[in-house]
């Protein structure tokens, strides 16, 4: 197992938002986190990558075999953990070059293995900006500076590209796409998408799980998973909303 | 002549010196006694061998500082100088040289390493004795050569008082009189050693005077003063400093720097600053008052100035240009990183007078710790100074909610064509920045440097290329352990 989530608790400044949730992920497997606003999609994200403020008061996250609760944020980065912001975060001066080089040598060194060359480099970063029909000058701006709503989130998967995480969490990477760019992005997704990692997508819509095929839909509802299911949950939902949902627990 | 002769000599002049003007001189360590009277001006000057004309500017400012009090305008706090308890003359003794690099302090050993300084640069920054490979006086006399190829003169002050005493006349204390500041007068009356440097008409100096200087005077005194010229037509990019830690037993330095350039002449003048900044409980530390100016004396001339200023535990420095000559271009880049308790209070002047002058003011600070970092700026456009220009930005980083950063423009304009801007920001590192770092796999350190090294990236970039990537380790270093 890749990831296993018991009984977790988190809190954010005292306050009780997920509220024992149990989750496990298998390798090679897509898993779509779908529900209501505010019922603690982010939050779990959050808590998988290790953001600060964000408390876990009881339970435990097990990233391969190991309770992973205290490691730092890029510890776990390095262990093979990427989040695609729902908000990417800008850098103003730091070129997208620069950040993605001082990230994939910091893996290196990570895992004691020598720097990356220039020309190794390059290569790389040429051959995943095809991938997400990245235009060139993009790589020489400043992270995240400047970008357009579509931009940052194609640069997401870009980087998760450069990455190649074992497990990547998409954070409501389709809000704001337009169809060209959620198709560049699921496109993305499924040439990464191989039987040595996964996926766990979080969205409100159906409409990416329509070009990501997930393997299981959860549905999250005040701080848990309250219902499990095929792909054919996610169109269930799309249909009858989530008031039936709700209405099934908010007694 | 031979050294045991110099020693000799040195020794005799400081036995008459003692008789003559009463000074309890210790011979052995070969420096003034304690505190500053007219007398330990013509101390200095007599062991300086120096002409009387320059005595006499000596003592003209020595006199004239007695007048002067302290300046208090800055944003800085320290406990009062005693000026009577400095020794102003000490004369450069040998060190003891260091068996090996097991003896030098780790802290600083680590520093050394993570700046990527080369092993005999180490050795020799830190007073070990270096092998013969590197030897320091034959690059020296390379660098000689390629200089006395094209007639220009480079060395240490002292030196071009002797040879070439006209030149030093003619322009010492012409961009910086003594009458400037308390600091200015004071260091004029009691300069000990420092630079010079004269371009030749129409000469484009072919080499950074830089890795010259990093190479033969890491141990700059602390009443430097240099002096640069450039006649029509010159260039020459000066780098001053080194980015390694820089220790010093002296706490108070005051230094000065004057720079004129003829028609069509350009200097760029670069100062990377990282002299002691105090521990981290803000004990100790140099206090660094420093009066930089240029003067853009002939028409199209240029004189920019570019620092990265990370050490001391004060700094009160304002690089300037007198923008004289019509068509004339002062530009001044600058990154100030305070940490712990260090306070710097530092910016620029542009004194617009000749037509067609044009200023760029780019300012960078970045505070942390419990410090506090003040830009101090001034444009001045005066009544003739048609169409002058100036684009002033000043930008402040935050790291942490207990240091300070302070913005003090001032703006004067006496010609109504003059076009005058002034933009500025402060901003912090926020916790999502670094935490998208963080999730990239860069630890939290890293991600400060990155992050402040992205923030500082159109100063850096104006810097000499070997020194821009070790002023990028520097800032990093700084700031190490800032943030939480």
């Amino acid at each position: 197992m890749l990831l296993n989530i018991k009984n977790l608790h988190v809190s954010i400044d005292g306050k009780e938002i997920i509220k024992g949730l149990n989750f496990s992920v298998n390798k090679g497997e897509i898993h779509a986190i779908m529900g209501p606003n505010g019922t603690g999609k982010s939050t779990l994200a959050a808590a998988i990558t290790g953001r600060g403020g964000y408390e876990i008061t009881e339970g435990e996250i097990i990233y391969k075999g190991e309770v992973i609760n205290e490691w730092s944020p890029d510890k776990r980065a390095n262990e093979g953990v990427f989040l695609s912001f729902q908000y990417p975060i800008e850098i103003p001066g730091v070129s997208m070059t620069n950040f993605m080089r001082t990230a994939l040598n910091a893996r290196r060194e990570y895992h004691g293995q020598p720097l990356i060359s220039a020309k190794e480099f390059l290569k790389k970063m040429e051959e995943k900006k095809k991938l997400v029909q990245i235009q060139s000058k993009l790589a020489n701006r400043s992270v995240n500076e400047g970008f357009s709503g579509g931009e940052k989130k194609k640069n997401e998967i870009f980087q998760m590209a450069m990455l190649e995480p074992e497990l990547a969490i998409l954070d409501e990477t389709d809000s704001g796409l337009d169809i060209d760019a959620l198709k560049v992005v699921a496109n993305g997704v499924n040439q990464l998408k191989s039987d040595e990692n996964a996926f766990i997508v979080i969205t409100h819509y159906q409409r990416l799980l329509e070009y990501i095929v997930p393997d299981f839909v959860h549905v999250m509802y005040d701080g848990r998973i309250v219902k499990s299911g095929g792909k054919g949950l996610a169109l269930e939902l799309e249909e009858r909303g989530y008031e039936w949902i709700k209405e099934q627990f908010d007694d | 002549m031979s050294d045991e002769k110099k020693n000799k000599d040195v020794l005799e002049e400081v036995t008459t010196c003692e008789y003559k003007y009463g000074f309890v001189t210790d011979i052995e360590s070969d420096q003034a006694a304690k505190g500053l009277t007219e007398d330990t001006v013509r101390f200095i000057s007599k062991k300086k061998n120096e002409p009387e004309w320059l005595l006499k500017f000596r003592l003209k400012a020595y006199r004239h500082w007695l007048t002067l009090k302290e300046p208090e305008w800055a944003l800085l706090h320290h406990p009062p100088i005693d000026y009577q308890n400095i020794i102003y003359y000490s004369a450069p003794k040998p060190k003891k040289e260091l068996e090996n690099l097991d003896e030098i302090d780790p802290e600083l050993l680590d520093t050394f390493n993570k700046l990527g300084i080369s092993l005999e640069e180490q050795k020799r920054l830190s007073g070990v004795a270096v092998d013969a490979v590197i030897d320091s006086v034959s690059v020296k006399t390379t660098f000689q050569d390629t200089l006395a190829k094209h007639d220009i003169i480079f060395c240490s002050i002292s030196e071009a008082v002797q040879n070439h005493p006209d030149l030093v006349k003619k322009y010492l204390g012409t961009v910086v009189p003594y009458t400037d500041n308390f600091f200015a007068a004071l260091n004029s009356a009691v300069f000990s050693d420092g630079s010079f440097c004269y371009i030749p008409k129409g000469v484009r100096c072919p080499i950074e005077l830089s890795t010259y200087f990093r190479i033969n005077a890491a141990n700059t005194g602390q009443f430097e003063r240099t002096l640069l010229i450039a006649d029509e037509g010159s260039y020459v990019s000066y780098l001053e400093g080194c980015t390694a830690p820089m220790r010093d037993k002296n706490q108070l330095h005051a230094a000065i720097v004057e720079i004129v350039t003829h028609d069509d002449a350009e200097v760029k003048y670069s100062t990377v600053q990282n002299w002691y900044p105090g521990s981290k409980e803000g004990k100790g530390g140099i206090y660094n008052f420093v009066t930089k100016r240029g003067l853009c004396k002939g028409r199209n001339s240029k004189i920019s100035w570019t620092q990265v200023e990370t050490g001391s535990a004060i700094t009160w420095k304002y690089p300037s240009c007198i923008l004289l000559g019509d068509n004339s271009v002062g530009e001044f880049y600058s990154v100030a990183v305070t940490n712990n308790y260090q306070q710097a209070d530092t910016g620029t002047k542009m004194i617009h007078l000749g037509k067609n002058t044009k200023s760029t003011i780019i300012s960078k600070g970045i505070s942390a710790g419990r410090s506090n970092n003040s830009y101090r700026g001034l444009v001045r456009v005066s009544k003739n100074a048609d169409n002058a220009r100036n684009y002033s930005q000043c930008d402040s980083l935050l790291l942490g909610d207990k240091c300070g950063a302070h913005t003090f423009p001032y703006i004067k304009t006496g010609n109504d064509t003059a076009i005058v801007e002034h933009e500025a920001t402060t901003s912090k590192i926020s916790d999502d920045q670094l935490f998208y770092c963080q999730q990239r796999g860069i630890d939290k350190e890293k991600a400060i440097g990155l992050i402040v090294n992205g923030y500082a990236k159109q100063v850096l970039n104006k810097l000499p290329m070997e020194f821009a990537m070790e002023a990028q380790k520097l800032l990093a270093i700084t700031l190490e352990g800032s943030v939480g």
